[in-house]
């Protein structure tokens, strides 16, 4: 009975801290800040979800005690670490964080361009907080 | 006794994911890798908790896990919030 949870618990917790390492080593290869989030925030959720899982696994089979807090901790680092990849890459693009060298194309650059807040290779407009600024005075 | 190894051989792994997000953070060009690589860290430590508290046959930890994950999530947003705006909470108009 508990030899079954243990193997369940060692295989699944191999497997989150191998995909975790696989992500540290794209954090650190990987040409610029985009390709750089595309690394860390897929594999090291589905790291950190494989070993919380397992966790979770090994509690219920060996120790027969089923956590409500651990499925609760698995679901928001589900739902909350893409959120949180996303607003870091749409700050990086706004604060005008450069790519890669061999890009082909940017299209989200045309796109934001007809948005006259945002200035081309400046740093973050200072248009918008000054008219914040007035509107507020 | 294999279990623990293999749960040490993890905690070791983990510990060279995050001294390699050490690295970036350390290194990194712009402002937004050292928040995206500290956001990672924190990833990093829930798994640890979590592999750590298999290793210690205990479930004290699990508030543990929720709550870095809750603080990890609201200082990513609050700084790239400020990274883009200039202000974490703005003003009404």
């Amino acid at each position: 009975m508990s030899g079954s949870g243990e193997v369940v618990g060692a295989v699944l917790i191999l497997a989150g801290a191998v995909f975790s390492l696989i992500s540290a080593i794209g954090n650190l290869r990987l040409p610029d800040v985009y390709t750089r989030s595309h690394a860390a925030s897929k594999s090291s959720t589905l790291g950190v979800l494989c070993a919380m899982v397992g966790t979770l696994l090994y509690f219920i089979i060996a120790e027969g005690y089923f956590s409500i807090r651990l499925i609760l901790g698995i679901f928001f680092v589900f739902l909350t670490a893409p959120v949180a990849a996303h607003v870091i890459s749409r700050a990086a693009y706004r604060h005008c964080v450069p790519l890669a060298e061999g890009t082909a194309q940017d299209e989200l650059r045309e796109y934001y361009q007809q948005d006259e807040n945002f200035e081309g290779e400046d740093q973050v407009e200072p248009v918008e907080q000054e008219a914040v600024l007035q509107s507020t005075s | 006794m294999i279990f623990q190894t293999i749960l040490i051989i993890a905690l070791c792994l983990l510990l060279a994911a995050i001294l390699a997000n050490l690295y970036r953070v350390v290194k990194g060009p712009s402002s937004v890798d050292r928040i995206m690589a500290l956001d990672s860290i924190s990833i990093n430590l829930i798994a640890s908790i979590a592999v750590f508290s298999v290793l210690l046959h205990t479930h004290a930890f699990f508030d543990l896990i929720l709550l870095i994950g809750i603080l990890s999530f609201i200082g990513t947003v609050a700084f790239a919030r400020f990274m883009e705006r200039g202000a974490v909470i703005e003003r009404k108009r």
